[in-house]
C-alpha cells in the first residue's frame, strides 16, 4: 500500500496551477487528498504529477449572496458545514454535510474535490444536483459553468475535461418559503451512503405544490432526479397519499446491482423509505417556514 | 501499602504511553540501514505454477533480492505442525513460498527485498509469475461431495480431519425422548484485523553469530523454538522479542508465517537488517482468519424440556491449510453442550480444505459457533415445547451443588477432561432476566406491535474454557539499587493490561506500590520458559505462577528482614517498599535488604557498603553465601493448570428493527458474567466492552467475502465493516465472582468472553422481533439488511407515521 513514483508541485495562483495541469500530461489536482491519497496507495490511481491547490488564496473563501452560495476550491467540508452565513442561505447543505465522513476528514477533505471525485454514493454531488447548482471550470482557454446535470456523468467521471480545474461551485439558495428534508442511510456512520435523498418542495398559497425537487445518490452510477417522484407530487397536495404515491414512484430509480453489502431489492426498499422520510420533513419545515 | 490491589479498579498504566504515540512497536524499532520486504501473492486461489521469471525485479533500482522457493535453501520445505492429533492424516502445512502450486488467494510466491517498501512493491509487481490456474469450490457442503475439485489431492472430498466425540449414552436417551428438534446454523467467515497489522524486523550480527528478531507476535518463545530448529542455531544464539503489539485476537499466535522466517533468513544472508510491516490488504489475504461452521444440531427432549441428549453434526471451514491443528474444532465441539446439564452428547465434525486463507482460533476460537448452536437450538426447543425462554435454560442448566461438572469422553483443547469447575449458573440466569426486565417485556412488546414496531429480546447463555495449560512461569527479583520489584514471564501482551494485572498481584504480595513493579514479558533473551498468550490464560497460568513466586520473594523479605532488624519473623510487616518491625519505627528499605543478601567484594555505592566483605554486617564464619543459598531477593516458580477453568456468561439485548433501514437498534443490553476472582474489575470490563464489540461486528458487520473464483473482495476497511463506537450500544456489565477450585487466584480467564454470546444474542432478539409476522429464525451470523428485510412482511416500504 504504497504509491508508485510520483513528481509533486506546488502551484502558487490559479494561472501557475492551469499551466502546469496543461503542460503535464497526466497531472491531477490534490485537493484535500482525503480520497485521491488512498486510491494512490491501493494503487488504483498512478498521476505522474501532483498539483497541490492548497496554497491558492483565491481558493480559500466562500461567497453568500441572496441567491446562492459560491465555495472555493479548498475549502473544507467542515468550514462549509458550520458556515452560519451557507446555513441560513440553505439549510440543507450542513444537514448533508454532516453525514459526510467523520469530523477528521471533514476537517481536510474539499466540497469541491468531493464534487470532482463524483462518487457515486457522496452526498454533496447529489446536493449540487437537488438544488440546481453548478460548478466553474477554468483552463488556460477560457472558463465555462457546467450545470450539475451535465457535470456528472457516471461513477467518479465527470465532464471536467484533464486540463480543466474546478475552481469553484455554486449552490443556488433555498427559494424562499420552500420546504426541505435529507435522510440517508450507512450501516455505520459516516460511510458512504447506501442510499440518500434530499427534497425542497415548494408550495402555493393554498398547499398546492409547485415545485417539487427530490435528488438521490448511492443507488446508481451517478446522484440522479427523482422524476417520477416529483411528477407525483407536482400540482397536488402533499397529504399522506400523495406522499405514498412518491415514494413507490422511486424504484425504477435504482440502477445499482447488488453488492457486498446490500441487494438492488433491499436498495429500493430503503430510498423508497427514505423518500417519505424526507418528504414529511420537507411539509413540516415548509409549515414551520409559514407560521 | 496497607489496601489490598488485587480487586481494585486501577488505571491501566501502559494506556498514557500508547494513547501518546509512545508505544514502541515492531516498526518504531530504529534499525539503521534496514531493507525493506513486500511479497508477490498468488492472485489465484488454486493455480499450478509454471514458471517465475525474477529478472525484471532484479534489474530495478535499489532491489537487493529477490527470493523464490528456488533461492531460500533449507527453508524450501513444509513448515511444521504446531499440534498434531490422530483426527488428521497427513496434515497439509504451507512452505514459505510457494512450490509448483498455489492454493489461495494472496499466498507468498517470492519475496522482495529493496531499499525502501516502495520500491520493493514496485518491484513485486515486476515478477512475473505463470500461472495455469485450477477449478475450485468455495462452498463447504459442495466441496465435501465426490465430483468436488481438491484443494490437495492427497484428501479426498476435501476432508482434512474426521473426528467424533461421545459422552454418556447417546442412543439410548435419543430412544428414550418425547421431542426432536432439529436445525441448521451458520457462523461465517470473520477476522481479527488487529490494529497493527503483523510485522517482523530482524537483524543477523555476524560478529556475535546472534540473530534478533522483533516480532509482533503471540508466542514470542513458539517463534525462537521454530528459529532455532529451521536455522539450525542454538537458542541462545536467537533472541525473540515481541515489543508493543497492537492486537493479535489469536491471529498472531499462529507461527511461523512466511514472513517470520523468510525475513529473519534474508537478514543473515543479506548481512542487513530487514523489515516487513505488513500492510491492510495483505494481513486480509494473508493472515489467518476463522469462523465458518455449519451445524446440523439436535436435542432429544421431554416434553418438559429437559435435554436429554444432544446431537451436532458440524462442518469446519480449515481453509487451504491445518498448521494449527484441529484446535478450533474440538474446541467448538467440546463447548457444544454449553452451561447445560445434557448428559448425553454426539458430536461430530469434519475439517474441510477449502482454497482460502488458512484458518486458525481468533478470539473465541469455535466457541461463537458452539453458543450459536446451542442457543440458537433452546431457543426452537422452547418455542416449540411452549415454554418460556429462561424457564427452559433454567431447567436445563448445571446446578450449584452440581460442580465439578465433568463430560466424560469429551476431551477439550488441551487434551484433558472437560469439566466445568464451578459457577452460579442458575444466579446468573435471574439476574440476567430483572436486569433485562423480562417480566415487563411482553407488554412492552405487545403496545410496540401495536404500533406496528419490531421489538424482541434477545438471550444466550455462554460457557468459555480457559487458562489452558501446560504452564507458565513466574520470575522475581528485587533490584538492589531502586529496591523496585522487577517480574518476568514466558507471555506477550497485546494490550491486555499485563503490566497492570500482574503488578496488582505482586503488589499484594510484596507490599509496593503498583508503580514500583516493573513488568516485562515478550522477550525471550529476559525469560524463556513458558508457552504464549491465547486461550484467555494470561491470568490464570502467569498470574498464578507470579503469585507463588512472589509468595516465596516475601518469605526471602521477611527472614532476611528479621534477621536485619532483630525481630521474629512473626513481627515484620511489609508496606510501601520497607519492612518494619510491628509497633516500632524501626524500617529498612527493600534496596537496602536486597543490597544486604548480596555479598560484595565491590562498593559501588554507598547503599553498598554495607554489603562488603569487611562491613560488620558480613561477618561470617562460613561462605559469604551459604551451600543452597543464592544471592539477592529473587524466586522463579510455575503454574501447570489441573485443566482448564470455566467462566461463563448471558447477554440479553432488547433490540428494535428499524424498517426502512432494516437496522438493528440496541435499546439495552445486559452482559452478567462471571470469571472467578477479578484482579482488576476495570481491565475485566475493558475486555468484556472489547469482546462484545467485536462479537456486534461478527453478529451484524464483520464478514470475509470471496467470489465464486476465491478472491477476497473486501479486503479494506472500507468494505470490511468493522463497527466504530457509534454502532457500539451502551453495556450494562453485572460481575459475579465464583472462584475457581483449580488455582490459588481463583481466576478464571476472561480474554475471550465478551464476544461469544453476542451473535446468539442478536439473532435471538431478531427472531424475536419479527415472531408475530414471519418465521425467520436467523440461522446465520453475521445478520445482513436483506436477511432483516426478508423476515418483515411485504410492502414494509410504508413506514408507520
Ligand atoms: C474514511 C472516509 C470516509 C468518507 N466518507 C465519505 C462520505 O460518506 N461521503 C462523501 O461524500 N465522501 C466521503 N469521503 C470522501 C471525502 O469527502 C473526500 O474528502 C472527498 O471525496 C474528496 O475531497 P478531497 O478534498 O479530499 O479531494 P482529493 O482527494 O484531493 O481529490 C479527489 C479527486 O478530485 C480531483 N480534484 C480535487 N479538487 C479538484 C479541483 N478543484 N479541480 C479538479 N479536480 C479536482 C482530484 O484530482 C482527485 O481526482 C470519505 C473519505 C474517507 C477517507
Amino acid at each position: 500500500m504504497k504509491p508508485p513514483l510520483f513528481d509533486y508541485c506546488s502551484a502558487q495562483s490559479v494561472q501557475d496551477a492551469l499551466q502546469k495541469l496543461h503542460e503535464t500530461p497526466g497531472a491531477l489536482i490534490l485537493a484535500g487528498g482525503q480520497s485521491l491519497i488512498p486510491a494512490m496507495n491501493f494503487r488504483l490511481v498512478s498521476p505522474s504529477t501532483l498539483i497541490d491547490i492548497n496554497r491558492i488564496p483565491e481558493f480559500r473563501k466562500v461567497e453568500v449572496t441572496s441567491d446562492g452560495i459560491v465555495v472555493g476550491a479548498t475549502i473544507r467540508h467542515r468550514d462549509l458545514e458550520l458556515d452560519a452565513a451557507v446555513h441560513a442561505a440553505n439549510p440543507l447543505l450542513r444537514l448533508a454535510l454532516a453525514h459526510v465522513a467523520h469530523v477528521p476528514i471533514r476537517n481536510r477533505g474539499t466540497t469541491v474535490g468531493s464534487l470532482c471525485h463524483a462518487d457515486a454514493a457522496a452526498e454533496m454531488p447529489m446536493i449540487l444536483l437537488l438544488t440546481g447548482g453548478s460548478v466553474m471550470a477554468q483552463s488556460v482557454s477560457g472558463t465555462r459553468t457546467i450545470p450539475a446535470e451535465e457535470f456528472y456523468k457516471f461513477h467518479m467521471t465527470t465532464a471536467k475535461a484533464s486540463d480543466e480545474l474546478i475552481v469553484s461551485a455554486r449552490f443556488p439558495a433555498l427559494p424562499r418559503g420552500a420546504g426541505y428534508g435529507f435522510a440517508e442511510f450507512a450501516r455505520r456512520r459516516g460511510d458512504y451512503a447506501l442510499a440518500a435523498v434530499g427534497a425542497i418542495v415548494s408550495c402555493d398559497d393554498s398547499g398546492i405544490v409547485t415545485d417539487a425537487r427530490l435528488a438521490a445518490c448511492g443507488i446508481g452510477s451517478k446522484p440522479v432526479r427523482l422524476t417520477a417522484a416529483e411528477n407525483a407530487l407536482n400540482g397536488r397536495r402533499a397529504d399522506k397519499a400523495a406522499m405514498a404515491e412518491a415514494a413507490l414512484a422511486t424504484a425504477d430509480a435504482v440502477t445499482a446491482p447488488d453488492d457486498t453489502q446490500v441487494t438492488q431489492a433491499y436498495r429500493r426498499h430503503l430510498l423508497a423509505g427514505l423518500t417519505r422520510q424526507v418528504l414529511a420533513q420537507a411539509v413540516s419545515a415548509r409549515k414551520e417556514a409559514i407560521a | 501499602m496497607s489496601t489490598r490491589q488485587f480487586g481494585a479498579k486501577i488505571s491501566r498504566n501502559i494506556d498514557p504511553e500508547l494513547l501518546r504515540g509512545e508505544g514502541k512497536f515492531t516498526d518504531d524499532i530504529p534499525l539503521p540501514g534496514a531493507l525493506h520486504a513486500a511479497f508477490v501473492r498468488s492472485p489465484f486461489a488454486r493455480a499450478r505454477i509454471e514458471a517465475i521469471d525474477t529478472s525484471d525485479a532484479l534489474a530495478c533500482p535499489g532491489v537487493v533480492a529477490v527470493y523464490t522457493c528456488d533461492n531460500i535453501e533449507h527453508l524450501d520445505r513444509e513448515l511444521p505442525l504446531l499440534i498434531p492429533h490422530p483426527s488428521m492424516n497427513n496434515a497439509r502445512t504451507q512452505r514459505p513460498l510457494a512450490r509448483e502450486d498455489v492454493y489461495y488467494v494472496g499466498q507468498p510466491v517470492a519475496m522482495v527485498v529493496a531499499v525502501n517498501r516502495y520500491v520493493a512493491e514496485d518491484a513485486a509487481l515486476l515478477v512475473d509469475v505463470d500461472y495455469d490456474a485450477l477449478d475450485v469450490e468455495l462452498d463447504m457442503e459442495k466441496a465435501i461431495l465426490d465430483d468436488a475439485p481438491l484443494v490437495h489431492p492427497s484428501h479426498p472430498n476435501n476432508i482434512a480431519a474426521d473426528f467424533t466425540q461421545v459422552s454418556g449414552n447417546p442412543d439410548t436417551a435419543i430412544a428414550a425422548a418425547e421431542h426432536v428438534t432439529k436445525l441448521r446454523v451458520q457462523v461465517d467467515r470473520s477476522t481479527a484485523a488487529p490494529m497493527e497489522c503483523r510485522t517482523v524486523a530482524a537483524w543477523f550480527d555476524h560478529v556475535s553469530s546472534e540473530l534478533t528478531v522483533w516480532d509482533g507476535t503471540q508466542a514470542p518463545i513458539g517463534v525462537r523454538g521454530g528459529l532455532a530448529s529451521l536455522f539450525d542455531l542454538d537458542e541462545d544464539k536467537v533472541r525473540v522479542i515481541a515489543p508493543h503489539v497492537g492486537g493479535g485476537f489469536g491471529q498472531k499466535v499462529m507461527f511461523p508465517y512466511a514472513d517470520e522466517i523468510l525475513v529473519p533468513y534474508a537478514a543473515i544472508n543479506l548481512g542487513k537488517p530487514i523489515k516487513y510491516i505488513e500492510d491492510r490488504r495483505e494481513n486480509f489475504i494473508g493472515s489467518n482468519q476463522e469462523r465458518t461452521q455449519i451445524h446440523t444440531i439436535e436435542l432429544y427432549a421431554t416434553k418438559s424440556g429437559e435435554v436429554l441428549a444432544l446431537s451436532d453434526d458440524f462442518l469446519h471451514d480449515t481453509g487451504a491449510f491445518i498448521p494449527y491443528g484441529i484446535a478450533v474444532a474440538q474446541v467448538a465441539s467440546t463447548s457444544i453442550a454449553g452451561p447445560y446439564r445434557i448428559p448425553n452428547i454426539r458430536v461430530r465434525f469434519r475439517a474441510v480444505y477449502t482454497p482460502t486463507v488458512p484458518v486458525t482460533p481468533y478470539r473465541g476460537c469455535g466457541r461463537p459457533q458452539a453458543c450459536f448452536a446451542i442457543e440458537r437450538a433452546m431457543d426452537q426447543l422452547a418455542d416449540e415445547l411452549g415454554i418460556d425462554r429462561f424457564e427452559i435454560r433454567r431447567r436445563n442448566l448445571i446446578r450449584d451443588d452440581e460442580f465439578p461438572y465433568a463430560r466424560d469422553g469429551l476431551l477439550f483443547a488441551d487434551g484433558l477432561q472437560v469439566k466445568h469447575d464451578s459457577g452460579q449458573y442458575l444466579r446468573a440466569l435471574e439476574m440476567a432476566r430483572e436486569a433485562i426486565g423480562w417480566d415487563d417485556f411482553p407488554a412492552k412488546q405487545a403496545e410496540a406491535r401495536a404500533e406496528g414496531r419490531y421489538l424482541g429480546l434477545g438471550l444466550a447463555f455462554y460457557v468459555e474454557g480457559t487458562g489452558l495449560g501446560p504452564y507458565e512461569g513466574g520470575h522475581i527479583k528485587i533490584h538492589p539499587i531502586t529496591g523496585k520489584v522487577y517480574v518476568n514471564t514466558g507471555l506477550a501482551g497485546q494490550g491486555q493490561g499485563h503490566e497492570t494485572s500482574f503488578a496488582q498481584i505482586v503488589a499484594d504480595q510484596l507490599g509496593v506500590n503498583v508503580s514500583d513493579v516493573i513488568f516485562r514479558e515478550g522477550d525471550t533473551g529476559a525469560y524463556d520458559w513458558g508457552v504464549a498468550t491465547f486461550a484467555s490464560r494470561a491470568a490464570v497460568v502467569s498470574g498464578n505462577a507470579i503469585y507463588k513466586a512472589a509468595k516465596v520473594v516475601r518469605q526471602q523479605l521477611v527472614e532476611a528482614a528479621a534477621n536485619m532488624l532483630e525481630a521474629p519473623t512473626d513481627e515484620i510487616e511489609l508496606t510501601d517498599g520497607y519492612a518494619s518491625v510491628k509497633g516500632t519505627n524501626r524500617k529498612i528499605a527493600y534496596s537496602t535488604i536486597a543490597t544486604a543478601t548480596n555479598p560484595l567484594r565491590y562498593a559501588f555505592n554507598e547503599a553498598a557498603q554495607i554489603a562488603t566483605q569487611f562491613a560488620p554486617a558480613s561477618k561470617h564464619d562460613g561462605p559469604p553465601l551459604a551451600e543452597g543459598q543464592h544471592p539477592g531477593l529473587e524466586a522463579t516458580d510455575y503454574f501447570s493448570p489441573s485443566c482448564a477453568t470455566w467462566a461463563y456468561g448471558v447477554h440479553a439485548a432488547i433490540v428494535e428493527i428499524d424498517p426502512v433501514t432494516c437496522r438493528v437498534v440496541f435499546h439495552k443490553y445486559v452482559c452478567i458474567h462471571d470469571c472467578g476472582n477479578m484482579i482488576n474489575p476495570t481491565i475485566v470490563e475493558g475486555q468484556v466492552m472489547g469482546g462484545l464489540a467485536q462479537g456486534i461486528g461478527g453478529a451484524l458487520f464483520e464478514h470475509i467475502e470471496f467470489d465464486d473464483d476465491g478472491n477476497l473482495t473486501n479486503a479494506n476497511f472500507v468494505d470490511f465493516l468493522i463497527p466504530y463506537a457509534t454502532e457500539i450500544p451502551d453495556i450494562e456489565i453485572q460481575h459475579l465472582e465464583t472462584p475457581s477450585p483449580l488455582n490459588p487466584l481463583g481466576v478464571k480467564g476472561v480474554g475471550e468472553a465478551g464476544c461469544i454470546a453476542v451473535g446468539a444474542t442478536v439473532a435471538s432478539g431478531l427472531a424475536d422481533a419479527v415472531s408475530h409476522v414471519s418465521g425467520s429464525k436467523f440461522h446465520y451470523t453475521p445478520v445482513t439488511p436483506d436477511m432483516i428485510l426478508e423476515a418483515l412482511p411485504q410492502g414494509t416500504a410504508q413506514p408507520p407515521d
